[in-house]
This record gives structure tokens, sequence and C-alpha cells, in this order.
């Protein structure tokens, strides 16, 4: 018998429980991209069978990182940069879990940089969103790792001297399995991508570009966008890694140029960190999390580890 | 000192096997019927380097190294990069045998290779004529030839203990014993070989000059040989802990390897990941997931370590942090022993802290203090911090086999089930209340992910019950109230129980020694010492350092009219720490400092009791400070 029931239950699930019943009054500024992550969630979860209580949501810290606030699941808001090792320990904890982590561009790409590439490298199974809207909102609107080269803020008054990180290939080379970018004013896709990372096994990351209208007018609301699995002007194997970061440079460059280029880039089958570590006999098949109730299990116990130091 | 001790220091370079052929020999030892302790002394380097390791062994209880050492097998440093005098290190093949001189005891015995190290730098250490001013005994042998003869040279080692086994008339069989365990049969026939060779030649060519001999002694009890961090790591298995990560550092690799040796084994999870700031990270994950979980790091990790600590306060997640202190600041000495953390942990991470902090003394201690550790995180919902050195971490001593013979202590402790959280206070959107205002310890019990109707927000903002982020004044008070008696609380659990400071010497005495952490063993041998010689002394180790036991040590001040605090830092930082919860007795309060990289041998203390109190004696070794107290 299981003591986390709400994992694996099976029954219908209504799109307004994960809407909190006192909702907290959103501290987003009105047109943020924000709201359309919060709303593609919404419609993702219950379309993929995860109940609010099955599903745990760790943020980072910046606007994005009140996401959790407003979507009604398990939340853990942690400290800036740091959503991803809280995130997957929780996954190795209990993988009956279904752990989404999310940030924004500073959070996953600047500060948490070495979490984002280690955590892709591992290929933890896990959906990682992060919302890129090229500037630090909260802190209003200094310059981000993902601002353009010549962005101008308080920070860089002469401008940006700094080329922007590249996210997309950074993932790439990093070593997740399922990478897309979508923006929010494109709700139907974000909402299709978001159902696609969280039933892929392995790491999941999407960019989200999300509109900051109050810090970056200059990226106006990422329109017009172009899916380039629906557009005919372009044509690659999200298979073939070859491709995808030729597609991905592309979409980087473009970006800057003025075309949002969104859709899914690179899906691999290589097995996650969770099936190879339970290959090699350094997890257990049964969630560790569930041991702790079990009455009849029979802990170890250090006095039966003496015999090599008498 | 006991007359009747051996002291056996086995010197050579980084690589020669000086780790194990202690281990084993320790070992024999104390199955021969001895008590044992160890001390590894060595450079921050994979080959080549002076180390060595000593092993204290005798009838009666050890609880430190001694003061000197009696016996001595240099086997010389056959990774020794500089060879001429002229280079910076100076000459590292000899300095197994060079530097370990000076604190060799008058009548000391010296085993050296002469194999290994040549006559002409032999002959510059003018060894003849020292060992006749000191009464050495020297018993030159050419280990290296012997272990070429029947093996690799590299099993020198070997032929070094069968040569002491000898001198000291030491029964070959615990020592053949240990080596069958220890050996794969390609290298345990010529080991064997070389063993019975060495022993054979010196019993037989050799004239014997020395008294010393291997003490006689007897266990009541099965003995074990453990460190400090085999203790801590037994202490976390049997309470359940069944999560670590880290990244590796020195000296708190220790528990992390074996930690990652054993989880395994027992359906446990061991992640060593990219720094430390993500390894406290997934401690707390894990642990909010509903694992007993650990982290750990030595000065500089636990450094990175101040934020998530900081989270596990805020956000209540029990969390067990080990700080395993090494010579600092920055990246000091790595390999040498400091207790100069203390006060970076007991206050890093912002805001007014929340933590509990235990500080073993021994071996025992070690694995007592970290079941509570456990205990206390889980049950309060705070992190606990175990902080202890490179003493205690890698020193070994002989511990009955019955200690270890309790039932584990697996409890989540202030955790719900699916069943109580169906009853439990719910907001009206279903949200549960995670972080109540109101229980009188503080502890509001917690859900875990995925259960049903435990749904919350766990932030490092400040929050309302349900965890909604919250800046109301009314509420940031009752929370950071309820916080804070956590810690009352706990402070008043840990009174109930046995004390975990250690009190030794006679009630009535006038003088008191205070000290924490690993000097303790070091002080208890250094109050029985003075007390033999007719003084009225008695000691105080304390393990608890926040909450602070303010009771027991204003008392313990109270009823001495002088106190020496003995710690091995430049600042003074525990008697800083009594004085700031105490908030009085500067005047009564002289320290005993230590910082040049060794752990104090007991005649330290004595000779600071000494010129402390008479204000003659020996001066302590200039690399100890006598601090005197204020106005004094």
């Amino acid at each position: 018998m299981s003591a986390f029931n709400a994992i694996g239950d099976e029954r219908e699930i209504d799109r307004d429980e994960f809407t909190p019943g006192l909702e907290p009054q959103p501290t987003w500024c009105p047109g943020c991209g924000d709201f359309g992550v919060l709303k593609a969630l919404k419609q993702a979860l219950p379309e993929v069978g995860k109940t609010p209580e099955e599903v745990l949501t760790v943020t980072g810290i910046g606007c994005s990182g009140k996401l959790n606030s407003y979507l009604d699941t398990y939340g853990f808001h942690t400290i800036h940069g740091r959503s991803l090792p809280v995130a997957r320990a929780a996954k190795l904890a209990n993988d009956g879990l279904e752990v989404i982590a999310a940030g924004g561009d500073g959070d996953g790409y600047g500060i948490g940089g070495n979490h984002f590439m280690h955590t892709a490298r591992e290929n933890h199974d896990m959906t990682y969103i992060v919302f890129n809207n090229e500037v630090f909102g909260l802190t209003k609107g200094q310059t981000s790792p993902t601002s353009p080269k010549g962005h101008k803020s308080k920070t860089t008054p002469h401008g940006n001297a700094k080329s922007p990180i590249r996210p997309l290939s950074l993932a790439l080379t990093s070593g997740a399995t399922y990478i897309a970018r979508t923006a929010a004013v494109n709700p139907n896709q974000a909402k299709e991508i978001i159902k696609e990372a969280i039933d892929h096994d392995g790491f999941a990351h999407i960019d989200f570009l999300t509109q900051c209208p109050t810090w970056n007018k200059d990226a106006k609301q990422y329109v017009p966008y172009v899916d380039v699995q629906e557009s005919e002007d372009y044509d690659f194997d999200v298979n073939s890694r070859e491709e995808a970061q030729e597609m991905m440079f592309e979409t980087e460059n473009a970006l800057h140029e003025g075309t949002v280029l969104t859709g899914r880039y690179f899906v691999d089958e290589r097995p996650s960190y969770q099936d190879e570590k339970k290959e090699l006999g350094e997890m257990p098949e049964e969630p560790l999390a569930e041991r702790y109730f079990e009455d009849d299990y029979d802990w170890e116990r250090s006095y039966d580890l003496l015999e090599r130091h008498k | 000192m006991s007359d009747n001790e051996l002291i056996w220091r086995v010197a050579g370079g980084s690589g020669d096997g000086i780790d194990s052929t202690s281990q084993n020999f320790a070992k024999a030892l104390m199955r021969s019927g001895l008590d044992v302790f160890t001390h590894r002394h060595y450079p921050s380097r994979i080959r080549g380097g002076h180390t060595y390791v000593e092993i204290r062994a005798a009838a009666e209880e050890v609880q430190s190294r001694g003061d000197g050492y009696n016996f001595l097998l240099a086997l010389g440093d056959s990774f020794a990069r500089n060879p001429q005098e002229e280079a910076y290190y100076g000459n590292e093949e000899v300095k197994p045998l060079s530097e370990n001189l000076e604190d060799l005891r008058e009548g000391g015995v010296i085993i050296y290779d002469e194999g290994l190290l040549s006559e002409e730098d032999v002959a510059e250490l003018d060894l003849e004529e020292r060992a006749e001013e000191n009464g050495w005994h020297l018993y030159p042998m050419d280990l290296r030839s012997l272990a070429r003869e029947h093996g690799r040279e590299v099993m020198r080692n070997t032929a070094g203990v069968g040569a002491t086994a000898a001198l000291l008339d030491m029964d070959l069989e615990h020592i053949e014993d240990l080596m069958e365990d220890a050996m794969p049969e390609k290298i345990l026939e010529p080991n064997i070989e070389i063993l019975h060779e060495a022993h054979e030649i010196v019993s037989e060519e050799y004239e014997f000059t020395h008294d010393l001999r291997v003490p006689e002694g007897d266990h009541d009890d099965e003995q074990a040989l453990l460190s400090g961090s085999n203790a801590i790591t037994f202490g976390a298995i049997d309470s359940g802990c069944r999560f670590i990560a880290g990244y590796p550092m020195t000296p708190w690799t220790d528990v992390f390897t074996l930690m990652s040796q054993h989880l395994p084994e027992m359906g446990g999870v061991s992640e060593q990941v990219e720094d430390e700031i993500a390894a406290a990270a997934l401690a707390v994950g894990a642990s909010h997931a509903g694992v007993k979980a650990m982290s750990g790091s030595s000065g500089g990790g636990f450094a990175l370590m101040s934020e998530p600590l900081g989270l596990a306060e805020m956000t209540e997640t029990p969390l067990v942090l080990l700080e395993s202190m090494r010579a600092g600041p920055s990246t000091g000495m790595p390999t040498k022993p400091e207790q100069a953390d203390l006060e970076f942990t007991l206050y890093t991470s912002q805001g007014d802290s929340n933590r509990v902090v235990f500080a073993p003394g021994t071996v025992e201690e070690a694995y007592e203090q970290t079941r509570t550790a456990f205990y206390i995180a889980y049950e309060y919902q705070i992190p606990t911090v175990i902080i202890y050195d490179q003493k205690l971490s890698g020193e070994n001593t002989n511990v009955d086999v019955s200690f270890f013979d309790r039932e584990p202590a697996p409890d989540l402790g202030s955790t719900m089930t699916e069943e109580e959280l169906e009853d439990a206070v719910h907001d009206a959107s279903g949200k549960f209340h995670r972080f109540q205002h109101d229980p009188e310890n503080g502890v509001s019990p917690r859900s875990l992910p995925g259960q049903q109707d435990g749904r919350y927000l766990a932030t490092g903002n400040e929050h309302t019950p349900a965890g909604h982020i919250s800046e109301d004044p009314d509420n940031r008070v009752a929370q950071v109230n309820r916080r804070l008696r956590k810690l009352e609380a706990i402070r008043a659990d840990l009174d109930e129980g046995d004390t975990h400071q250690t009190y030794v010497g006679d009630d009535d005495a006038d003088y008191g020694i205070i000290t924490w952490g690993s000097s303790q063993g070091v002080v208890e041998e250094a109050v029985a010492r003075l007390e033999a010689d007719g003084h009225s002394v008695k000691a105080v180790g304390v393990s608890e350092m926040m909450p602070f036991p303010e009771a027991e040590l204003a008392e313990f001040i109270e009823s001495v009219e002088e106190a020496m605090v003995v710690e091995m830092n430049a600042s003074a930082q525990f008697r800083g720490l009594l004085q700031k919860e105490l908030g009085r007795y500067g005047e009564k309060l002289t320290s005993l400092l230590k910082y040049n990289g060794n752990p104090f041998e007991p005649a330290e203390v004595v000779e600071g009791y000494e010129l402390n109190v008479e204000g003659s004696g020996t001066d302590p070794s200039a690399q100890v400070r006598l601090e005197p107290a204020a106005g004094d």
C-alpha cells in the first residue's frame, strides 16, 4: 500500500483544480508573458492525467519564481538559481512525483548555469521551463545572460558588450534529451510542448519566451512567431543532433534579428538518469520515500557492518 | 605518561602504503588485547611527501596520541621528488627519518631502511651522535633488498612490520591473519615470506639493546577499530539516512566515501554533484520529498552551503550537514586539523539563524551525536550541523562492538500520514496549513509531496500558514517567534536526556579546563596527569554549540576560581562563544591556543596549566599560545 495515494490517481481532472481557490493576486504586470506559462501549464497538466497533488513545482527567484504561488500543486519556491538541484533530488527520493522546475533566464542560465549544465548532462527525468524575457525583471530591468549585445540598461549604460548565451545550443551540448522553444503569445503550441516535455523520459528543457512589457519593450511581444515544424521554410530532423544544432544556431541568431522561431528542436531517447542508476543498482526500484511508511521494513544496522573493522 | 605504552610511528612517503600498513598494525595490537589510538599526518599530495601514522597502544584506555613517541619505523620516501638538499622542499627522501627525530622520546627505538636511505644522507643527520645523547637504539636494516628478493620493492613496509614485531617481542599471528583478510592471493604469499624473513633476521642477527616491549592487555568485549568518520557514517545509517549528496573535499571526503559505499547496498542513494551549493540543495530536495538526507563539506565547501542552509531554516526542511574542519582561511592547510570554523558554522547564512550545532569529542560521541542530530532535525524540522575536524575524522580507536548493538531510528519525525492529513487544518482552497502559528514547541507537522490533502507551498520568502508569500507584520512576528521557539524546545529536550558534555576530574576542584570537540581526549589525559601530580583540576568537553548549554557551563565556571579554555585556533572562538552566551566571566577565562597544524599533546595542556597557575614551569612550545584572562 502506498503512502502517497495522489500518485497515479486515475480520475477525471478539472483544469480549475490547478487554480488556487483563494488565488493570491498575481504580482505580475498586466501583459506579462508569465501568465502564458501559467495558462499553458493549467491546460497541459489535466490533459496528461496529472493531479495537483502528484505534481511538485520547484521554482527559483524572480517574477517567474512566483509560478507556484498561482499554480495549485505541491510547490517549492527555492533560492536564486537552485531550483534544479532541489527538484532532481525530490525526483530521486520519490520518482512517482511529476517534477517540474521553472525559473527565469538569469536564474537558469546565469547564477544556476552550472546546475543547468549538469542536470541536462545527467538527464534527470523532469521538465525545466525557463521564462526567457532577456532581462532581469523583478530587480527592475538589468541586463541578463540572454540580453542582446548592445542592450542598454542601468547596469550597462553604454550598451551590453557581451553576446547573449545560446540556451538551446547549451542544452544540446550539455546533454538534454528534449529541447524546445515556445512563446507566451502562442498558447496552443506552448501547451502541446509542455505535454510532450512532461511525457518525455529524461531532461526536457523548454526555453519559454515571456515578454516583459515593463522592462524589455524592445522585444515587443515576440510576434510574429514562426513554428519551425509548421513552416515550409524549415526542414530538419529533430532526432538528428547535427541538424538540431544547426537549426538552434539559426534560431538563436534570428531572435535578435526580429524573427521569432519556435518549436521542437531535439528529441533523443537516451535512458534517463533514474533508469541508469537503477541499472547500476544505485537506486531502488521502489520509491525511497515509501520505505519510511512501511511498518515491516527491516532497517539495516551499523552493527552488521562491523566485521571488517574487528 | 604511561611507562608501559608503545607509540609506534611509521613514516614514509605518500604512496608508500603507510595508511594500510598502520591500519593493520593497529588492528593487530587491538586484537592482542590493547587499547589503541592513531594519529595521521600527511601532505596534500598523491605521490611523495613525508607522511606518518602514529599508533599508541597500552593496556589501559588511551584517549589521545600521547606525548612524543617511542618507536620509529622510517621507511624513507620512495616517491621523493627532490633528492637534493638545495631543493625548495629540501631532501625529501630522508625526511621520514630526519623530520621525526625531534619528537622521539629518550630511549626510543629506530628502524630505518638503509636500502633506500644512503649512508651519506644518514651520516649528515649525525644520527649516531644524537642516538648516544638521547639513548636511542638504532637498528638499520636493508628492507628494500629484502622486499625485492621475495616480492616487490613496495613491500618494504611489510619487512618493516616484521622487524618491528621482532624488536617488540610481538607475536606474528594477528598480523598474519589481518594480511590474509586484506590481501589477494597473489601478493599475500610474498608478503608473508617477507614478514617472516624480516622477523627472523632481526631475531637472530641483531643484538637487542632496548627495553621496550609490546605491552600486554586484555579486553572484556570484542573490539572494532573505528574513526570518527566511521562513527558518523554508522550514526547516519542507524538513523535511517538513505540519501547523501556531496562534492569531494578533504577531510569531509572520508564520510562521503563511506556513505557512498554503504548506501547502494541498502537501497539508498548517493550523489556526487557539480558543487557544494548543489550538494546541500539536493539534500534539501530529498528531505522535502520524505527521505532522511544529509550533505556536508569542509570549510571552503561549507561556505557554498550557506544559502541552502538558510533555505532549510526558512522552509523548515529537516537537514543534517557535516562541517569537517581543516586549517584555514581559504585553502589553508588541507590535511591539517584546526577548530577555527566554529563562528562561521554558527552564524553563516543571512538573517536570524535557526540551527542546531553539535561538536562531538570522541568516536563514540560522533556516533551518538549523529543520531541525536537526525532526531532533532526531523522532529523539529531544522538543520543540524555536526562540526568536527581532520583529527576526529581520521584518528582510529577501538570501541566495544556491543556499543552499536541497538535499534535503528528511521522515524521521519514531525511528518503526517495521509490519514492524519484528512483531519488536519486546511484553508478554504484546500491548502494544508503547514506553517501554523500556534504550536507551543514551534513545530508544525509537515506533509510530503504526493500525499493526498497535503498541498502547500514551501518558500524561502516569509510566508503564511499555508505557505503563501507574505510581508504582513503580524504574520512575520508570529512566524519568526515560532521558529525561534523551536530552539527553546530543543534546549529543553536536550536537557531532559543525558548531557552531551563530558566531565572529568574532581567535582570540588577549583581550577577548570574547558574544551570542545576533538581536543577533549587530550584534555582528559592532561587532567589525569595533573591529578596524579596532586593538582586539583577538573574539565568539561562541550559538545552542544547551539542551542548553548548555558546553565551547565555557568555552573561549571561558577564552581571554579579560574578556567583555561583549550582549542585549536588563533582567535579563541569558543571562549568568545562562552562569553557571548553567558555574558560574563571574562576575568576568569584564560585561553590555550594551538594552530600550527598539529593537534595538542597532553603535555602541552599540562604546561599551559603550570604556566597559568604557577606562573612557572616549562614554557609551552613556541607554537602554543597562552592568552591571559581579561584584566590579568
